[in-house]
């Protein structure tokens, strides 16, 4: 069992959640994730690691309320207990030396990267730092992420906050900069990953990003995430969750993750009374 | 001695018209007469060669003398001495290719049903107040990390704790069993009969840790430091697909993902437990082992209309057991033979539409010592199907392979061992699925018994 350690939502709709996993938090390294069951009949979830503390052997995700897992994910209190916490999961990011890297995240991505920026620039990157929101009021962790970038660049779909448009932009506004990347990082949704790496393609450089399909044992076993990448097919949980988006199959995995729908809204709607 | 008792009793089944759509065991059990009468018709040879077949050694005609004599107690006292899993064995072990195989009694077509006696010996052994436990050797202080808690690990885990060594188990899943849990179905094999056989481990004194992937949690050399032996015995977990186009298409599985929604986390329940399982009303499922006719049956349990097994041999070189063969024809599974699907075909949204199959013809017998299927040029067809599930087998996984340094590894990933299960690499043993890739139950534990034997050869030094 694994203890809940903290737990809050840190803008509309995400919230962080620290549970003790000491063995966890001794081995993990950037861009790794865990699989998470709130209660003894839950799901397996897959969730990125937003951050860690070693001494204290605790482990901090980010993660956005989409369905009944995750909303029984919010539901835990500090104090409570999970069944299961199971990781590090996945191959860690490769952090090296690049010279200038772009790291970009949006939604829960703005977490799970934060790991990935403070070892490039530990590596000694210039780490230049892109968070993307629909509203100022979504954004968060600006200043623990500003402590690792060299710089910050913010874009709102409304305006209210840094630059005004959608993902679309960036390619523009790195122009107007004259920000060349040796190395471009992506967190957050299917969809942003997506188009970053349609947007971003043009400057010849590998477009990491961490993939999130529907997972269930996270070690390989069942192959649920499996994604097409240069022709070939990988499973996510042991090849990745890192790929280059430029050779994903984006089309395909949109439609994969959209695999349970319908089971879902059942899901929300039976769930509440007698749980 | 009388004349030859021929008449093998039968077992006791769910009628298969009620059974296809239940999810409860498809076979009843012995009552302690039809046992009795069964264990009556053991010839108690002189020399039993039954035991032969046994990939552990179990003391057969003790065990069914017992029986025979009512003494079901001493019945079970020897099958624990071999076999601590003799509820699944007794559910689970192909005998028929094994000790049944091998009993005189077979000359004449009516082996003595070992397998169901074992069956019923556990059995009885539950329906009793107190379990008698074994002797257990003093402590050597000796400490044994046990990686993975299928039926290799299991053993290997029974074995030691048995002669005094100090025991832990980890298991990558949050339940432990292995494929015994994930992949064969409530139907051939209730969990509650495995969470028994595994409550017996832990009362014997193995600890238990889930929740816990070495290789990852911590890597095998990490736990080197801390235990004086190490057995790996993490399966075969890695799915094979055909590898042909449409196969990442929404509605097609490999055998683990589908069995592992039903199974470990209990799809049949859904919405009740949280992790969904589709209902599908064309189902194919593509293979002929156990695990194919394991999927078949539990489409059909979940509703469908039809539940087809496309296969690309012939009847007659169908891996399955017999018993399960039989068992999935009574339930209505559809055999396709001598088919290959080549090509899946999806709909706008990504959902599969229609499979294309090819016809196949036997040829020359392969290195397997089959007739090799030969596709029939221009037999293309097309046939409608909502679900496809791959059953063709898994390769072992890689996450110890990757992370243990001078572990020597074969050709296709699985752990390289000698005939004590002893690897390349100091202190450390291997044993089942992901040394001889996909087998069964009692390989994996015939495998673990030898490694055990020979772990404890090395800590009495």
């Amino acid at each position: 069992m694994f203890k809940v350690i903290e737990k809050e939502m840190i803008v509309p709709n995400l919230y962080l959640l620290t549970v003790q996993a000491p063995d966890i938090a001794e081995q993990i390294q950037a861009g790794q994730f865990i699989i998470l069951r709130s209660h003894d009949d839950a799901e397996r979830i897959p969730l990125s690691v937003a951050d860690w503390n070693r001494e204290e052997g605790t482990l901090t995700m980010i993660f956005m309320v989409v369905g009944d897992s995750t909303s029984r994910i919010a539901g835990l209190n500090v104090e409570d207990f999970v069944p299961t916490v199971v990781g590090p999961l996945g191959k860690p990011t490769e952090t090296k030396k690049f010279g200038t890297v772009i790291c970009i995240g949006g939604c829960y991505g703005i977490g799970s990267i934060f790991p990935v920026i403070r070892a490039l620039n530990e590596k000694g990157n210039k780490v230049i730092t892109i968070l993307e929101a629909r509203s100022n009021f979504l954004l968060y962790w600006e200043d623990k992420l500003k402590s690792y970038s060299e710089k910050i660049i913010i874009i709102t779909r409304d305006g209210s906050s840094g630059q005004k448009g959608h993902i679309k932009r960036l390619s523009k506004i790195l122009q107007e900069k004259a920000i060349k990347p040796d190395r471009i990082f992506v967190n957050g949704c299917t969809f942003l990953l997506s188009k970053t790496s349609l947007e971003l393609s043009h400057f010849k450089v590998p477009i990491i990003v961490s993939l999130n399909p529907i997972m269930i044992d996270g070690t390989g076993m069942c192959g649920v995430c499996r994604v097409t990448v240069d022709g070939s097919t990988k499973f996510a949980c042991v090849d990745g969750p890192d790929f280059d988006g430029r050779v994903v199959d984006w089309e395909e995995l949109l439609k994969r993750r959209k695999q349970y729908l319908n089971e879902e809204a059942v899901l929300v709607h039976h769930s509440g009374c007698g749980r | 001695m009388g004349k030859l008792d021929l008449n093998r009793r039968e077992m006791p089944k769910q009628p298969s018209h009620i059974r296809r759509r239940n999810f409860n065991e498809v076979a009843l059990g012995y009552t302690p007469e039809l046992a009795i009468a069964e264990a009556q018709r053991c010839l108690q040879c002189k020399k039993p060669i039954c035991i032969d077949g046994c990939p552990v050694e179990i003391d057969i005609p003790g065990f069914i003398k017992c029986i025979a004599d009512g003494d079901f107690a001493g019945s079970i006292r020897i099958l624990k001495d071999k076999n601590c899993l003799p509820a699944v064995c007794g559910r689970v072990c192909p005998q028929e290719e094994q000790c049944e195989e091998l009993c005189i009694l077979n000359k004449k077509g009516a082996p003595v049903a070992i397998g169901r006696l074992e069956r019923f010996a556990a059995y009885w052994e539950t329906t009793q107040d107190k379990i008698e436990m074994p002797e257990i050797a003093p402590s050597t202080g000796n400490k044994v990390a046990i990686i993975g808690s299928g039926p290799a690990g299991i053993t290997v885990a029974g074995d030691l704790i048995k002669l005094g060594h100090e025991v832990t188990m980890y298991e990558a899943l949050h339940e432990p069993g292995g494929v015994l849990v994930y992949g064969i179905p409530e139907f051939r094999l209730p969990k509650a009969v495995v969470r028994r056989e595994l409550s017996y481990i832990q009362k014997l004194g193995v600890k238990l840790i889930t929740n816990f992937v070495v290789g990852k949690t911590k890597s095998v050399d990490q736990l080197l430091k801390k235990y004086d032996v190490i057995f790996i015995g993490t399966g075969a977990g890695l799915p094979w697909f055909m590898e042909i186009p449409g196969e990442n298409l929404n509605g097609a599985y490999s055998a683990n993902e589908y069995l592992t929604r039903m199974n470990l986390m209990k799809g049949f329940q859904f919405p009740r437990s949280s992790t969904p399982i589709k209902k599908h009303k064309n189902v194919a499922v593509i293979g002929g082992g156990n695990v194919a006719m394991d999927c078949a049956r539990t489409a059909l349990r979940l509703g469908a209309d039809n539940s087809y097994i496309i296969y690309r041999r012939s009847e007659k070189e169908l891996p399955a057991r017999l018993e399960e063969y039989e068992n999935a024809v009574e339930e209505g599974v559809i055999f396709h033979f001598l088919t290959l699907p080549i090509k899946l075909i999806g709909d706008e949204n990504g959902w599969l539409k229609e499979i294309e199959c090819l016809r196949m013809k036997l040829g020359e017998l392969d290195s397997s010592g089959r007739r090799r299927p030969i596709p029939i040029k221009g037999s293309e067809f097309i046939m409608p199907m909502d679900a496809y599930i791959v059953a063709i087998g898994n390769s072992p996984n890689p996450i110890i392979p990757e992370t243990t340094s001078g572990l020597e590894i074969g050709r296709r990933g699985n752990i390289v061992t000698d005939e004590n299960g002893k690897t390349s690499k100091d202190r450390v043993w291997a044993g089942g699925d992901i040394v001889t890739g996909a087998a069964t139950v009692i390989l994996a534990m015939g495998a673990g018994r030898k490694a055990a034997l020979s772990m404890h050869e090395y800590l009495s030094k």
